[in-house]
């Protein structure tokens, strides 16, 4: 089916997000508004203002109420869903990377890039069921990591945290004590930045994609290797099928060499491959740029992809996709 | 070496009873000489020196014999007059000057050490100063100091050579006997060399040999496929073996840049420049030609830059590789460099100058040897503002008789180009227009094997087309050529035979607007890749000749080179690291159809391991081709059972990681479910996990946004 062109952000778009339900998709971008969409047809249903910079991330609660979003301009805020309006603003001497609510929605984990003297972190946070009970302090926070976490989310039953970025190093974190439980492999680990990271849908296992032009599958409890997939240009977005056995790896040459080279170069693709067998099925073209989102809808029957170029591109798969056999 | 095992208390113990202070300053620690224990060094001047000290580390000491024997009043006046002869020529050492003394007599021996700061220069002040009359009595005798070390131990009397056992040598071409009868291929990538078969049978490549930091600068196939060669700071080596490869030969010359085999691999020319002592100097040029089997040194040059770099290829660009050229078929009997006004021709026997003499001709820029024949093709160009006609002569090696002359006229440039088997030359002229302003090209083609050689000349249908590319079908009669001004250029094929007169030649098609600028025929002719390189981003079509017809287009994007295996079975097309991304190869079958791709990071050679000419008469081989389906039936059958294998083994490995898969997502939903009480707690008690579907309810909301009462007014 043809995409559907969501045209709603000035700047490049940086993170996607699907409800539960799978029926609204919340986009982030480089422009200071979060937006909403309808993930069927593509219709805009909303914008959150409030951001006085790029918003890197964002998490939307279970039940579909509660948006959390995390910008550069320092600040982590709470958002009601249907209203558009802030609930709470958490303030951080540096800008927010990633956020994500834990299973129960009662705590959050955020990251803070390093800053002026500050060191990046990962911030544990309370999250109250009514938000006039919203308190700022932290529950805990660990910091460690040389350079941006990039992402970092809840490992089974709020455990443990997974985090990961500049260094390249995936870690296990105990999300009580803060102490560190496993690092990756230096040999069998990723190379370069590791710029995404996103869970199956049952938790068992995630994904990394990493500038050093691959993405690996990797066992949420005992963090071993499970697979690697490689492909020929820099991954900055990575994505799971819940339905099928399928990845997508989005990425593409770096924003600043683009202008130099033919518009093919860059491989701004989206590119499936065979979760299981490691092998590439095929690609969606359509970006003009390299892509920095990726998303499945819950149900598996369609994603979306944000690029460099501002767009939010909503594929529906046609009827064929299910039965690809390799 | 097995060393003794010593605990550190036992040494301290042992070190305080011998009163040596164990607290090392490790400044203070001096590596020995020429040996880093494989620190390399961060002082960038302490490396360079080490690059340029040969092995005993005299190398760059001289010797100078024959000077006056002066009294001690006289020393000093005698060292002023050696200090300023040789400080004119390199840098000398401080206290590189010596200049021993008879204790007794205080009087001078008669000879002295100098001692420079580069080998360079040291074998350049032997050079220049070796004869060199001081005065009547005094000529100077100047040796290196190495050389005197080793003339000084050869022994009085002459005992007979020893004879070695024979040992029998490795098959170097056992490669050829491959069961599967693949092709080798060496590739180049980041710090790694590695040679590989092609199993396109498998769609894939099997190791034979991979060994990290291999060579310094590059690869190259001896021409045969013997040798594997590679350049170092030191020198030169060759690699080769039956099933692996180890190190045949290594050939000295420090600094060595680029490296050159005879055709018949029997000699190694390596060639080094330097930087002068004075920068108003050319680089001084070194040129070793060895012999491949025993790593002697048959012949070596050395001069200023400037002496090799006369002629038109050359240029300002510097010297023109390879200097030397080989000629005369696989019999590496002849070699020749082009000088200025003569084309100096060498044969291989006693490694010197054909009659003693160069071959003089006036203004030659550009000569080219025949592949097969020791027959020489040179170009010279119009003089006088055309007075004197260019000229193109054919000469006969070693009789140097001219087989053939043509004059041109108002040619501004011409390229040769020479048929594999030596039949046919052609010889591109590019001419002035009557204007003067612009040019045209046409071809002359001479027919090398047929009486009186004669003359053919060819113009394009639309002679003002800019001609991008030429190249002759191998073994073959026909040659393609990419011409036009179009950013899509038309490309035209021709045979040297029309179907009724056997000595014209005809045009066999034109293909409109292509997106090509370069030709790669596969070394069996018959079929052709038209590239599309550079600024056309890899566009291929593989095109048959025979049928004219287009076999397959295809692309890979990017691609910098293309290279047939040398069965013509195979296309390889490899992008190398000229671009930053999509760096690796991808090799083709003939006709077009991709069977595998490989990518690499920082790629940068791909070379198929060339193979020796066949030793199947012409007679034999049509007689083969004849009978094809004969003998492809076997492999055939062959091919058949390795798919049926193939598609077995994949199925079987596919299956084996769905199981894999399985257990361990069945292993996790285990767990998962002795937790899922665990998240319902933490979901205040919410049962659903995501296992369950949720329902779609259609609930209708009705929400008053706002409300307000008028009152309307009616008049």
């Amino acid at each position: 089916m043809r995409p559907i062109l969501m045209k709603g952000h000035e700047r490049p778009l940086t993170f996607l997000k699907y409800n539960r339900d799978g029926d609204l998709l919340f986009s982030c971008a480089k422009d200071h508004t979060p937006t909403v969409w309808f993930a069927d047809n593509g219709e805009r249903l909303g914008t959150y203002r409030g951001h006085n910079g790029a918003v890197w991330t964002c998490d939307v609660s279970r039940d579909s109420t509660r948006l959390i979003t995390g910008s550069a301009d320092q600040t982590v805020k709470l958002w009601n869903v249907q209203k558009g309006t802030q609930l709470y603003t958490f303030n951080f001497g540096s800008p927010a990377r990633s956020v994500e609510f834990a299973i129960g929605d009662k705590l959050a984990v955020i990251t803070t890039d390093p800053f002026m003297e500050l060191t990046s972190a990962i911030h544990v946070k309370r999250i109250a069921g009514d938000p006039t009970e919203q308190t700022e302090e932290s529950v805990l926070v660990i910091k460690g990591p040389q350079g941006r976490i990039n992402r970092a989310v809840w490992g089974p039953l709020n455990r443990t945290i997974i985090s990961a970025g500049e260094d390249a190093v995936i870690r296990i974190w105990d999300s009580e004590t803060g102490k560190l439980l496993k690092e990756s492999d230096k040999e069998s680990g990723h190379k370069k930045t590791i710029t995404s990271l996103t869970k199956a849908a049952d938790g068992s296992h995630f994904l990394s994609g990493s500038l050093d032009k691959s993405a690996k599958l990797w066992d949420t409890r005992t963090l071993t290797l499970i697979k690697t997939y490689g492909t020929e240009r820099p991954v900055n977005a990575v994505a799971m099928s819940p339905l099928l056995d399928h990845v997508v790896l989005g990425g593409g040459q770096d924003a600043s060499a683009v202008t130099t080279t033919d518009h093919r170069a860059g491989k701004f693709e989206a590119k499936f491959y065979d979760k299981i067998l490691q092998e590439e099925i095929g690609g969606v073209k359509g970006h003009f740029g390299p892509i920095n989102a990726l998303a499945f809808n819950p149900d598996g029957k369609s994603f979306s992809s944000g690029g460099e170029d501002g767009y939010v591109r909503l594929h529906h798969f046609d009827p064929d996709y299910f039965n690809i056999k390799i | 070496m097995a060393a003794e095992v010593m605990l550190i208390n036992e040494i301290e113990a042992k070190a305080a009873s011998m009163a040596i202070d164990l607290n090392i300053d490790f400044n203070s620690i001096q590596l020995p000489r020429g040996e880093d224990c494989g620190i390399v060094s961060d002082d960038e001047d302490v490396y360079h020196d080490d690059q340029l000290e040969f092995d005993s580390g005299f190398g760059n000491v001289i010797v100078v014999d024959n000077l006056p024997v002066v009294p001690s009043e006289k020393f000093e006046k005698l060292e002023g007059v050696i200090r300023k002869i040789y400080s004119q020529i390199g840098v000398i050492k401080e206290d590189g000057l010596w200049m021993p003394v008879d204790p007794e007599t205080k009087k001078t021996l008669g000879y002295c050490f100098i001692e420079y700061n580069t080998p360079q220069e040291a074998e350049l002040a032997k050079e220049k100063t070796n004869g060199y009359k001081l005065d009547r009595a005094h000529i100077f005798a100047v040796n290196m100091f190495d050389d005197f070390d080793k003339y000084m131990r050869v022994p009085d009397e002459w005992a007979p050579p020893e004879i070695k056992p024979y040992t029998p040598g490795e098959n170097l071409q056992k490669w050829l006997t491959d069961e599967k009868a693949r092709d080798q291929f060496v590739i180049r990538a980041g710090t790694d060399t590695e040679v590989l078969w092609n199993d396109a049978r498998q769609s894939k490549t099997e190791l034979v040999y991979k060994r990290s930091y291999w060579t310094e600068s590059f690869v190259q196939w001896s021409p045969l496929g013997t040798y594997l060669a590679t350049v170092h700071r030191q020198g030169a080596a060759v690699w080769g073996g039956a099933n692996t490869f180890n190190r045949l030969m290594r050939y000295a010359h420090p600094q060595v840049k680029l490296i050159d085999f005879s055709p018949g691999e029997k000699f190694l020319v390596t060639y080094s420049s330097h930087e002068p002592s004075n920068p108003h100097d050319a680089n001084r040029v070194v040129i070793n030609i060895f012999d491949v089997r025993t790593g002697k040194v048959m012949r070596d040059f050395k001069g200023s830059a400037d002496e090799f770099t006369i002629g038109g290829a050359g240029g300002v660009a510097g010297v023109s590789w390879p200097v030397f050229r080989w000629g005369g078929g696989k019999e590496d009997k002849y070699f020749a460099k082009l000088g200025k006004n003569m084309i100096s021709v060498y044969e291989t026997e006693t490694f010197s100058l054909i009659d003693k003499k160069s071959l003089k001709v006036e203004n030659v820029v550009d000569f080219s040897w025949s592949p097969t024949d020791p027959i020489l093709a040179l170009f010279v160009p119009e003089l006088g503002g055309g007075n004197q006609p260019a000229r193109v002569s054919l000469v006969q090696i070693p009789s140097k008789v001219e087989l053939r002359q043509k004059n041109l006229f108002s040619v501004s440039d011409c390229k040769m180009y020479w048929q594999s088997n030596g039949e046919y030359l052609a010889v591109k002229a590019d001419r002035y227009t009557k204007t003067k302003k612009s040019t045209y090209t046409g071809f002359e083609l001479f027919r090398i094997k047929e009486r009186d050689i004669p003359i053919e000349v060819l113009e394009l249908d639309n002679k003002n087309d800019k001609i991008i590319a030429f190249a002759w079908e191998p073994k073959g009669h026909r040659f393609a050529v990419i011409h036009g001004d179009n950013p899509r250029p038309d490309i035209s094929f021709y045979s040297m035979k029309s179907s009724h007169n056997l000595g014209r030649v005809s045009k066999l098609t034109t293909l409109k607007g292509k997106q090509a600028n370069a030709l790669f025929w596969s070394p069996g002719g018959r079929f052709i890749v038209l590239a599309g390189l550079k600024g056309f981003n890899g566009q291929l079509e593989f095109f048959n000749v025979d049928e004219l017809e287009t076999m397959a287009t295809a692309e890979q994007f990017m691609a910098t080179d293309i290279e047939w295996d040398p069965t013509g079975r195979y296309v390889a097309t490899a992008v190398t690291s000229v671009h930053e991304m999509e760096n690796g190869f991808n090799i083709w079958s003939f006709h077009g159809k991709l069977l595998y791709r490989i990518l690499k990071d920082h790629f940068f050679q791909f070379l198929w391991r060339p193979r020796p000419p066949s030793f199947l008469s012409a007679e034999k081989e049509e007689e083969i081709s004849k009978y094809l389906k004969k003998y492809s039936k076997k492999y055939d059958a062959e091919d058949q059972d390795v798919s049926m294998l193939l598609s077995e083994q994949d199925r079987e490995k596919r299956r084996m990681l769905k199981e894999e898969w399985e257990k361990w997502i069945s292993e996790w939903r285990r767990a998962s479910e002795e937790e899922k009480l665990e998240r319902q707690r933490l979901r205040d008690g919410e049962a659903s996990d995501e296992e369950e579907e949720y329902e779609a309810k259609e609930v209708e909301v009705e929400e008053i946004l706002d409300f307000s009462e008028e009152v309307l007014f009616e008049e």
